[in-house]
């Protein structure tokens, strides 16, 4: 559905464009300003101390949606004969629960409740990529014009915040962050540092061992570095692509009704297929996790 | 896709998101969900105690049965013994009872023959003397010999 005037690539462009608000830099018309972006340069040209008010407002969200209905069922729950809510719920902790107990070797009580978070919120962000790709950009559209008297064309929204690599790094440095702090508290820093420099080459001669450590150390950095950037990557990877087939797809309902039926029948076999994506890539968000936790809260030396 | 201020936005959130979830959610849950175990298993025993209750009970009943059985025999011997020393006694009482009504009676019978014995002789005395008198009429004078014929009736 490429709007009056749209060229494809353009439909495409701002569909993949955040509602970006920052301060504009030196050398715009509207520099030393505080305001929307109102195209993908300005977007680009505020660096960092701009923010992306669509994946702000849809992460929260959907993060309060799931934290509400789960209080809401925390708190009146009950060890009778629990009812649909609570079952529900149930089902869910004790699925994470038990990949918890099947994963994470440590004693942290804080693991399983993150492994829940991940994995519902992953999941409700994941989901808005089965909503039609046009029904809220045009919504905000609307509301945009007519509320905020925007240009129609200044109204960019991006609704699946997973398709942001913000919001997925922004769940894998925290994520990252807990690795390190574990890692300092259980193993100390001396443990910390012999298994970043003494794997996976050792040597019983000293001189040797010496010049393994910085061959040890660029090898295990790397791998640790590799940790939270496959966890942030291979989400938003996986979304971004989907988003993507979806808005080609969307392309097609402007090419006339033969091509927009089959776009119909396009969409719908690729969102039944995104079913499974979505859910799959927040359990393994989730299952990582707990992975790169276990590690953290490993002592021994088995490797 | 530019890195901006986003990132620290979505940090901050998914940590109080993750820090609502430890405080607030997970705990419940999860304690509910343990409790149900517990109440489960603790059902379980329960049902199987009583299984067990049931079967000592029964055993105990059967027991009691058994002893209750063998009391009554035991007092139903008792007081067949009894009945029988009863009629034991019964019959040695009447037997004593007998001979003594057997032995005054007979000493009635006695004493009858004897008073039958007397009246006969004081018959046969006057008789006799009746007999005398019509032999010796005149010649006898009752009151002169009251003395001889008394000694005669009481050698009879």
């Amino acid at each position: 559905m490429a709007g009056e005037g749209q060229t494809s690539s353009e439909y495409i462009k701002h569909h993949l464009q955040n509602l970006t608000f920052g301060k504009f830099p030196e050398g715009h018309e509207r520099a030393g300003e505080w305001g929307l972006a109102h195209n993908s340069m300005e977007a680009k040209d505020m660096g960092f101390w701009a923010i992306h008010l669509d994946t702000m407002f849809w992460s929260i969200i959907l993060g309060v949606l799931f934290l509400y209905l789960f209080r809401k069922v925390a708190k009146n729950a009950t060890s009778d004969v629990p009812g649909g809510g609570q079952n529900f719920v149930e089902w869910i902790v004790e699925f994470v629960d038990g990949t918890v107990k099947g994963a994470f070797s440590g004693r942290n009580a804080m693991v399983a409740p993150m492994a829940l978070t991940i994995f519902i919120w992953v999941f409700l962000i994941n989901f808005m990529d089965l909503i039609p790709v046009d029904w809220l950009p045009q919504l905000a559209t609307l509301i945009g014009v007519h509320v905020f008297g925007m240009d129609p064309h200044h109204v960019y929204f991006r609704v699946v915040p997973s398709t942001d690599p913000n919001a997925t790094f922004g769940m894998a440095l925290p994520v990252f962050a807990l690795m390190i702090f574990y890692s300092f508290k259980i193993k100390g820093p001396i443990g910390f540092a012999s298994e970043l420099t003494l794997h996976p080459f050792s040597s019983e001669n000293k001189l040797v061992q010496l010049l393994f450590i910085p061959i040890n150390f660029l090898l295990e950095f790397v791998a640790l570095l590799a940790k939270p950037l496959s966890l942030s990557l291979r989400l938003y990877g996986n979304m971004f692509a989907g988003e993507m087939i979806f808005i080609l797809i969307a392309l097609m309902y402007s090419g006339g009704l033969v091509l927009g039926i089959f776009g119909g029948v396009l969409q719908m076999g690729w969102a039944i297929f995104h079913i499974l994506i979505i859910t799959l890539q927040a359990y393994i968000f989730m299952t990582l996790t707990i992975v790169y936790m276990d590690l953290a809260h490993q002592t021994g030396d088995e490797h | 896709m530019n890195i901006n201020l986003t990132l620290i936005g979505q940090s901050i959130t998914f940590a109080l998101f993750v820090w609502f979830c430890y405080a607030f959610i997970w705990p419940p849950l999860v304690n509910a969900l343990e409790k149900r175990k517990k109440q489960i298993a603790d059902g379980l025993a329960a049902a199987e105690r009583g299984q067990h209750e049931q079967e000592l009970a029964e055993k105990r009943a059967a027991e009691q049965l058994k002893d209750a059985k063998g009391q009554a025999a035991d007092i139903i011997a008792q007081a067949q013994k009894r009945a029988t020393e009863i009629v034991d006694e019964a019959k040695d009482d009447a037997r004593t009872e007998a001979e003594r009504i057997k032995a005054g009676a007979n000493a009635e019978i006695e004493q009858e023959v004897n008073r039958a014995r007397e009246h006969l002789r004081k018959e046969v005395v006057t008789l006799a003397i009746a007999g005398a008198e019509k032999v010796l009429k005149r010649e006898v004078d009752a009151n002169a010999h009251a003395g001889a014929l008394n000694d005669m009736a009481a050698q009879l």
